[in-house]
């Protein structure tokens, strides 16, 4: 791994009676693109924020790039955040909007002027440097808030919910242009979402949060493939979880179970009836209620073009599954 | 529906539009002491012309041109944290606090105006405090001088300030006031740059409610001034009770309404051109 930029040790937060954080230890590489993903009320933007420095942990450190930012208020730490809902400056225009940091900072205008523009250009708003945020459309808007966040080059740039307040067509969109210019700037992204679609498709790396503490950290193949426990199998995608045992569970992706009118030749199998069918266009997924067990999801890709779904409502049908294609649980 | 829309503006034309003209009929009338009401109407400028000749009337305009001047600036000085502190407290607080800032109007305006009397002269409150505790043997007496009419404005206007003012830093988004210190600003520039500018309307509105009736005060320089202290107000009252002189006050009073409207007019188009830019 890649040296470490921000260290979170043993962190808490309490509001009231409400533990916010409780007790978060994580490290986050230089470059990455990390997730914090999870519920609402599951923590992660009051992590977001100790990071940021607009809360103080009640206990533990707060390290960034090798140095101690536990106490050291936002105007003071190399990191630059982009708010949820923008917080976009509305009596100043763009130019001004993501020039405040570097006039804060005492930069001389002209460089003040090239490096808006700049950075304008990488968010492809060049030319809008005079309007005001109230003449732009959501999605330009967002790129200001960007802009604003990136102008200064932080150490590391917080993110929350970036996408939220776009429409799901420019979602898509702006969340690869987001990857590109992760990369193309090597900048470190920390991304608060509780769209895991999102933070798969977007993270190196993620961190799924539940109540206050850390469910998992890995790569999202890690978290999809390999979920240490029943909260995170059900959280990201879909998941059957299966009493094997006493405190022993096994967690199975729809997509990872075989459906078939006969008995398949796959190490394990059930046979059920199909209870309800959602055609999804390029897949369809079934519902089908074992015999004295549980129901159970599996997905078809609908490959060829003339069956619609191959089997009916109140059909009974047989389910397979390989040795190894679910993982065991014993949380 | 139709009577429900004429009927502010038969109580405007009624008991504004009516009176207004006449009294700018009165003020182009002549002086004439034996009649009854002393006025003998006509178009004569004679009025006019001794409001701009006249060294007395320059003096008292200007003189209360600069008292409310000083006075709005104390008012605002003393306002702005007052509607900052109200905007930020707790939601269900706040409530109690405007009730608070609103309270002393529930007591008559003279009462109260007779109470700093009661506090500022000779022998008042405020001295018998300073004799006894030691601070001072011979304490200077505030009322009756301009120290005093400013207290007065102050005290009495105060609430204009702050509704105004709370209601614009009430609207204001304190995700911005984070997103400047994300930026780098300190506290002190993030408020010079963000919450200030933003909050401009309310100081504007603000300072034109406390300014405007202060230019024209009558009761609190003349209780709290006493004979010193010049104001136009107490010019208008002179003229029409003591001198019985109906065109030279209300020559007075037109002249305190022209200036008076070119800054609400002012405020209403910079309110129009903020408006139009959001």
């Amino acid at each position: 791994m890649n040296e470490t930029i921000v260290r979170l040790e043993g962190v808490t937060k309490r509001f009231g009676e409400v533990q916010a954080v409780a007790g978060v230890d994580l490290e986050i590489a230089r470059g990455e693109l990390f997730a914090l993903l999870g519920g609402s009320g599951c923590g992660k933007t009051t992590l977001l924020r100790m990071m940021a420095g607009f809360e103080t942990p009640d206990s533990g450190r707060v390290v960034i790039d090798g140095q101690d930012m536990t106490g050291v208020p936002p105007h003071k730490r190399p990191v630059n955040m982009m708010f949820q809902s923008y917080a976009l400056f509305p009596h100043l225009d763009v130019a001004g909007n993501v020039g405040y940091g570097l006039k804060r900072e005492g930069v001389p205008k002209a460089e003040i002027a090239q490096r808006v523009a700049e950075v304008l250009n990488l968010v492809k708003l060049d030319g809008l440097g005079a309007r005001r945020p109230a003449q732009l459309s959501g999605g330009q808007r967002q790129r200001v808030a960007l802009a604003r966040a990136l102008v200064k080059r932080p150490k590391l740039l917080l993110l929350d919910e970036p996408l939220a307040a776009l429409d799901r067509k420019l979602r898509e969109g702006t969340r690869f242009e987001m990857v590109r210019l992760q990369e193309q700037l090597g900048l470190t992204f920390v991304v608060v979402t509780h769209d895991q679609e999102e933070a798969m498709s977007m993270a190196t790396r993620l961190a799924v949060m539940n109540a206050g503490r850390i469910a998992q950290t890995g790569s999202p193949h890690d978290l999809y493939e390999r979920p240490a426990s029943r909260f995170v199998a059900d959280f990201i995608g879909i998941a059957n979880i299966l009493q094997t045992g006493t405190r022993r569970w096994l967690a199975l992706r729809p997509e990872k179970v075989v459906l078939s009118s006969q008995r398949p030749a796959t190490a394990h199998a059930a046979t059920g009836k199909v209870i309800d069918i959602a055609y999804e266009g390029d897949r369809s997924l079934y519902r089908v209620a074992i015999e004295n067990g549980p129901v159970m999801l599996v997905a078809v890709m609908n490959i060829a073009r003339a069956h619609g779904s191959a089997h009916r409502r109140g059909d009974t049908v047989w389910l397979g599954w390989s040795e190894d294609a679910g993982q065991v649980l014993d949380e | 529906m139709r009577f429900v829309i004429a009927l502010p503006f038969a109580w405007l034309a009624v008991f504004f539009l009516l009176p207004l003209i006449l009294v700018l009929g009165l003020s182009f009338g002549t002086n004439a002491p034996d009649l009854a009401p002393p006025v003998e109407l006509g178009v004569s400028f004679a009025s006019f012309k001794l409001l701009f000749t006249d060294d007395l009337y320059l003096a008292a305009w200007l003189s209360s041109l600069r008292i409310a001047a000083v006075s709005t600036l104390g008012t605002l000085l003393l306002g702005y944290p007052m509607a900052y502190a109200i905007a930020r407290a707790r939601p269900s607080l706040r409530p109690l606090l405007l009730t608070l800032v609103i309270l002393p109007f529930w007591t008559s305006f003279l009462i109260r105006v007779y109470a700093w009397m009661g506090l500022l002269s000779e022998n008042g409150i405020l001295n018998q405090f300073l004799r006894w505790s030691g601070l001072s043997s011979h304490p200077g007496t505030i009322l009756g001088t301009e120290w005093a009419v400013h207290l007065g404005i102050v005290y009495a206007y105060l609430p204009f300030m702050v509704l105004p003012l709370y209601s614009s830093l009430e609207k204001l988004d304190w995700s911005l006031l984070e997103a400047a210190s994300d930026l780098g600003a300190r506290p002190l520039p993030a408020f010079l740059t963000v919450t200030l500018p933003l909050s401009l309307p309310g100081i504007i509105a603000g300072c034109l409610m406390v300014f405007i009736p202060a230019v024209g005060e009558f009761v609190i320089p003349d209780l709290l001034g006493g004979t010193r202290t010049l104001m136009i107000g107490k010019v208008l009252w002179d003229e029409f009770f003591t001198n019985s002189d109906w065109p030279l006050a209300s020559a007075v009073a037109i002249c305190l309404l022209i200036l008076l409207v070119g800054p609400i007019v002012i405020f209403q188009r910079h309110q129009q051109r903020s408006l139009e830019r959001t």
